[in-house]
């Protein structure tokens, strides 16, 4: 009846590959806030450099790791194509609109959201990945003297901790419209999901943003 | 409670399809707080016509919140503020004397407004003509009690059949999406042993036809089980989205 | 003058069906895709007609005025449907349906159709149930049935409140399917405004294009009419708005006898009137009278709080009158007594036009959440429109217009006495005499079109087969055209000072007066004069604003009423004649000593079918004998 190519875009299934990509994405992210928490060690960072060096010369890693670009080039791809194609689907707009009775902020707008996200990833990757990785702090320097450095400058550190929260947020809605998405809810597992993706995008987003808020107030003392 | 309010309405007029559309404005004295919405759009008309002007044609038919006919989004919400309440079954006494009241039409490319507040909602009978049945022919139907159906998979059936398809889904949703209204039918019909046989060609056919009328898709927010008159949980979505995966699993087709 | 021939089958009753449906004439499946059926209508009767024919290979149109076929008004029944389906093993049989739905119509029903309705009412559930339906279920899995008044059997199928809604879906899905197959084709937003006559056969229809206001020639081998009933006659009523009599009455011009007109069923309890803007009434369902006590104060005038007024100073007067019954006592009766009290001053509410009905004691005996469990949704509707709370206020009902029992006088086959021209479900004289069973006609509309239709309908097409499809160049086209839109352009032409709703308000005050619960000579004589001049008045000063061109809501009512002021002086003329007392139809005149309806079977045990002859011209009745072979008739008592 269906023919593949239409099947996979359709409106359900543009959005499956919005979820999977995100799920994927999301489990990035805790393993990501995982190696960061090493920074914690009172090790002078040695923990964390050594980790982040086999994360760079373990090949399992370097694979998943072109996944994981495609997957973000995916999900934004995805998103955009999927914006245009839900605000062509209104062509005359409202004079008035009480959005905010029947639905979340958040949940309406992933999108300003994401793009929020997306920028603090370009910013992120210009920080660390780029010098780390391409331009040079050299393979035996220090990313966590990088990471310090980084969170020195005040303005960095709030932008890094308003998008950390923003993030939060993203995945608060992101994580149980995944399941939906994937036909994974119903009545009696709504409140466990919703709750499970609250907890994950509190956990996120608390995680990430206690980076620069410790590192600029020297919290840790060192 | 004081019996009459006076209201100004702010009602969109839109000759036909094809013409510009614009806000006229109407002062709306004494109006009895018992009315209903429409009952207060008919006394305006009634005022209209006696004024030699022409009435503000909406659509409406059984006035009991069961046909889906009426619409109209009223202060920026589909059929008004109440929760759980059709345009038809909202009643005066839920506005403020002084308020200034907006209507307009439900917004959506696959609901072209014809006239004033009146849309064309044929989409849906599209999408119900793609799939949405099951293909029995009368006189061939075995005993009606048969095949038991558990009463908790009857119970949600029902509670998705309940749709009345009048398109505050699509009205509210900010994507303009109609997969509540999809999935209402799809899942209805996933619950019951009847609706197993075409499963996967339904589901398949049924949000092809929707992606074709230009419906947007979905992105959760809940906002169609916020107002929906009847007040269909996307669960259902859920489930269509399973039923859906499950046919792009199976894949024979 | 013409003899009415009802075509019923010879033998005994119980063979009658299954002889004629293995003997009738067929159409074979070659010849059915040549043959065009058109269908005005798409409630349960019209889209299960449509459906079942579309599904033999008919070529079928159907015609609503709704924007969809989806919301016909059969969507707004709520109760139930009854079928003989015995699951309760209670005794419940076909011939105890069939006995039921007789003497619940107080005898002026035909005897060998209802024993078909009853009969085929089994195969209804089957097939709803297998095209997705879902009907109340038990914990077992298997349905669950509730009873209904007028019977001691629980046979009553139902979907929480929302029967009519889920059936008429399952009819609309049938017929979305024959959509997608290719063999219907449906036209929303159109309404019929004239029947087309080639040889003094029906051979096609008039419609409007409601909204590009486009005039459309339909031709086809036969007409269906399942246009639903004419209760909007008296303005307010539980009908939805856009419920008319225009398919129906057009045909009646053409033609076709319009049977019974005066029986009209008015509901007990429904939500009373509460100002001059009201534009319909809302029911509320009969089952509330199994725990809510129906009372008014005994004193005239009595303006107190419910709660203020004591027990002793309370008058039960349904149990007090009916003892045997009580408060379910059948519709007619009920809504009499309603009346009586309102009459003597002892009506409650603003206006003194209501009745309490309160659930004090059932709360007070099985507590509040029983009671939210069995009418939770109702109680909910009453109160979002009411703004009360029937927890605490005792609801306030009153009677109201709600099903028409008249309508076309069709035969045996369903045909009316115009060759080759159907009427199905409300629309047709029906099946319920001069009173209809609750969960009745749901049942009835769903037979004729899934079961009885189908067949009796190859009888007449069997005929037609050598003819090719009228063309809709053919001058009967032309001319029917001609009247559409003459009348069109005279409505709107008129451009008067009222509007359509002043006439119809008018109109419904009228017919609710004289012609509604209680009837007699001197005011039914006073309300034919009234309607008529009404009726000089209407096209002499009503206002139809706007284009004939487009949508036009207006132009549309205006068509309608224009109709429904021809049709209450035909009521009026019918209820003038019937000088007995019979189901909901109560002569004032012919009562017993105690006030009860008293009928006549002597002078009026007939089906009285009225001929057209012009609106000038005084109508000519037709009589149908009612023959009784099966019952004895008794007169009917709930004491
Ligand atoms: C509030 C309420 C509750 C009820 N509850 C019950 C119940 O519980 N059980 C029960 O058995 N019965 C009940 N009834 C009665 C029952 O619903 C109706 O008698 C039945 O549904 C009528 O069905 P129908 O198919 O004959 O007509 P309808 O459903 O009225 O359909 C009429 C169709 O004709 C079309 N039409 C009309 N005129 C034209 C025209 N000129 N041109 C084109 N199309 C036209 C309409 O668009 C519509 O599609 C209830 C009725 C009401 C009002
Ligand atoms: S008019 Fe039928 S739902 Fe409002």
């Amino acid at each position: 009846m269906n023919s593949l190519s239409q099947t996979l875009n359709s409106s359900i299934a543009r959005k499956v590959v919005m979820a999977l990509t995100g799920l994927f994405l999301a489990a990035f992210l805790a393993e990501h806030l995982y190696g960061n928490l090493l920074l914690y060690y009172n090790d002078n960072g040695a923990a964390f450099n050594e980790y982040s060096h086999t994360m760079v010369h373990n090949i399992l890693i370097r694979m998943v790791e072109v996944f994981l670009f495609a997957a973000i080039l995916l999900h934004v791809a995805q998103s955009i194509a999927i914006t245009r194609k839900n605000n062509a689907a209104r062509p005359v707009k409202y004079q008035v609109r009480k959005d905010g009775e029947t639905s979340n902020w958040f949940s309406r707008n992933m999108g300003i959201t994401g793009s929020v996200i997306f920028f603090f990833l370009v910013v992120h990757l210009r920080t660390f990945f780029v010098p780390y990785r391409i331009t040079g702090i050299g393979e035996d320097g220090s990313l966590a003297l990088v990471v310090k450095e980084a969170f020195a400058n005040g303005w960095y550190s709030s932008f890094y901790v308003a998008a950390s929260l923003i993030l939060g947020f993203h995945l608060n809605h992101g994580f149980q419209s995944a399941f939906q998405t994937l036909g994974m809810n119903n009545k009696q597992y709504a409140g466990l999901i919703r709750n499970t993706g609250t907890v994950f995008a509190v956990v996120m987003g608390a995680g990430f943003a206690s980076f620069p808020i410790i590192f600029y107030f020297n919290l840790l003392g060192r | 409670m004081s019996e009459t309010i006076n209201l100004t309405l702010k009602v969109w007029r839109q000759a036909d399809a094809g013409s510009e559309g614009r806000f006229v404005i109407y002062d709306m004295q004494g109006v009895s707080t018992h009315m209903s919405f429409l009952e207060m759009m008919d006394v305006l008309n009634e005022r209209l016509i006696k004024k030699g002007e022409e009435p503000v044609a909406f659509d409406h038919d059984c006035r009991e919140g069961i046909c889906g006919m009426c619409s109209m989004f009223i202060n920026g919400r589909a059929h008004g503020p109440m929760d759980a309440t059709t345009t038809c079954q909202l009643h005066m006494r839920h506005f403020k004397d002084g308020e200034t009241v907006v209507v307009e039409p439900w917004r959506a490319g696959p609901f072209p407004v014809i006239k004033d507040l009146v849309v064309d909602r044929s989409s849906f009978d599209r999408i119900m003509q793609a799939g949405g049945f099951i293909s029995v022919n009368t006189g061939n139907a075995p005993d009606a009690n048969a095949t038991p159906v558990p009463k908790a998979d009857a119970d949600e059936a029902f509670a998705a059949a309940a749709c009345i398809g009048c398109g505050a889904c699509v009205a509210a949703c900010k994507n303009a999406s109609a997969m509540l209204f999809v999935s209402a039918k799809v899942s209805q019909f996933a619950l019951l042993p009847q609706g197993q046989v075409e499963r996967t060609d339904r589901v398949q056919a049924m949000v092809r036809q929707h992606d074709l009328e230009g419906f947007g898709g979905c992105t959760n927010t809940g906002a169609c089980e916020a107002e929906c008159p009847k007040e269909i949980s996307i669960s259902h979505i859920a489930r269509m989205n399973r039923e859906y995966l499950f046919s792009i699993a199976k894949g024979d087709k | 003058m013409a003899t009415l021939d009802a075509k019923i089958p010879p033998g005994p009753l119980s063979d009658k069906w299954t002889k004629y449906r293995s003997t009738c004439k067929l159409v074979n499946p070659s010849n059915k895709r040549n043959i065009e059926v058109l269908i005005v209508g798409s409630g349960l009767a019209g889209a299960s007609a449509a459906a079942s024919l579309g599904e033999l290979g008919y070529r079928v149109k159907v015609f609503c005025f709704q924007d969809s076929a989806r919301r016909a008004h059969s969507i707004a029944a709520q109760g139930g449907i009854n079928a003989a389906k015995n699951y309760q093993n209670d005794g419940d049989s076909v011939y105890r349906l069939f006995y039921d739905t007789i003497k619940g119509g107080d005898y002026r029903a035909r005897e060998a159709n209802v024993y078909r309705l009853a009969e085929v009412s089994a195969s209804i559930i089957d097939q709803c149930v297998a095209q997705g339906v879902p009907f109340a279920r038990e914990y077992g899995g298997l349905l669950s049935n509730r009873s209904f008044g007028g019977t001691q059997v629980q046979r009553t199928f139902y979907a929480a409140g929302q029967t009519g809604q889920q059936l008429l879906l399952g009819a609309y899905s049938a017929l979305n399917r024959q959509v997608h197959l290719g063999n219907v084709q449906v036209f929303s937003r159109h309404e019929m405004l004239e029947l087309v006559l080639v040889d003094g056969k029906a051979r096609g229809i008039i419609a409007r294009d409601l909204e590009s206001g486009k005039i459309e020639r339909h031709s086809g081998h036969a007409v269906v009419l399942a246009s639903g009933g004419y209760g909007n006659v008296f303005f307010l009523s539980t009908n939805a708005m856009g419920s008319n009599v225009t398919a129906s009455w057009k045909a009646h011009k053409k033609g076709a006898f319009f049977g019974n007109p005066c029986f009209t069923q008015i509901h007990p309890t429904c939500i009373p009137v509460s100002g001059d803007y009201q534009s319909k009434l809302t029911l509320m369902s009969e089952s509330l009278r199994n725990d809510g006590r129906v009372w008014v104060p005994k004193a005239k005038g009595d303006k107190r709080h419910p709660a203020e007024i004591p027990d002793q100073e309370r008058d039960y007067y349904l149990e007090r009158r009916y003892p045997a019954f009580g408060n379910l006592v059948p519709r007619d009766v009920a809504s009499r007594a309603a009346k009586q009290v309102c009459d003597e001053g002892r009506g409650v509410g603003q206006s003194g036009l209501a009745v309490y009905l309160d659930f004090r004691d059932s709360i007070k005996r099985l507590g509040e959440p029983v009671i939210r469990e069995r009418y939770g949704n109702l109680f909910e509707m009453y109160e979002k429109i009411t703004g009360e709370n029937p927890y605490h206020i005792p609801m306030r009902i009153y009677p109201a217009v709600h099903y028409t029992m008249g309508g076309l006088w069709v035969d045996y086959n369903l045909m009316t006495t115009v060759p080759g021209l159907y009427a199905l479900g409300e629309c047709n004289f029906s099946d319920h005499g001069a009173n209809r069973l609750g969960a009745s006609a749901l049942m009835q509309g769903l037979a004729d079109g899934y079961f009885v239709l189908p067949y009796t309908i190859g009888e007449y097409l069997s005929g037609e087969i050598r003819n090719k499809p009228t063309s809709t160049d053919h001058p009967a086209f032309a001319d029917a055209e001609k009247e559409v839109h003459e009348r069109i352009s005279r409505l709107m032409s008129v451009n008067g000072k009222q509007t359509v709703d002043d006439f119809h308000k008018r109109l419904g005050n009228i017919m609710w007066n004289y012609c509604g619960m209680a009837r007699n000579e001197q005011g039914l004589t006073k309300a034919k004069n009234m309607v008529r001049e009404l009726r000089a008045e209407f096209w002499k000063d009503v206002r139809v604003p706007g284009a004939a061109a487009g949508l036009n809501p207006e132009l549309e009512k205006a068509g309608r009423v224009a109709d429904f002021l021809e049709l209450g002086e035909l009521m009026i003329e019918d209820a003038l004649t019937r000088k007995e007392s019979c189901g909901g139809h109560f002569r004032e005149e012919s009562q017993t000593e105690e006030g009860e309806a008293k009928r006549n079977d002597d002078d009026f045990a007939y089906v009285g079918a009225w001929e057209y002859k012009g609106s000038e011209t005084a109508p000519v009745l037709h009589k149908e004998e009612l023959k009784f072979e099966e019952v004895h008739l008794t007169q009917r008592s709930y004491k």
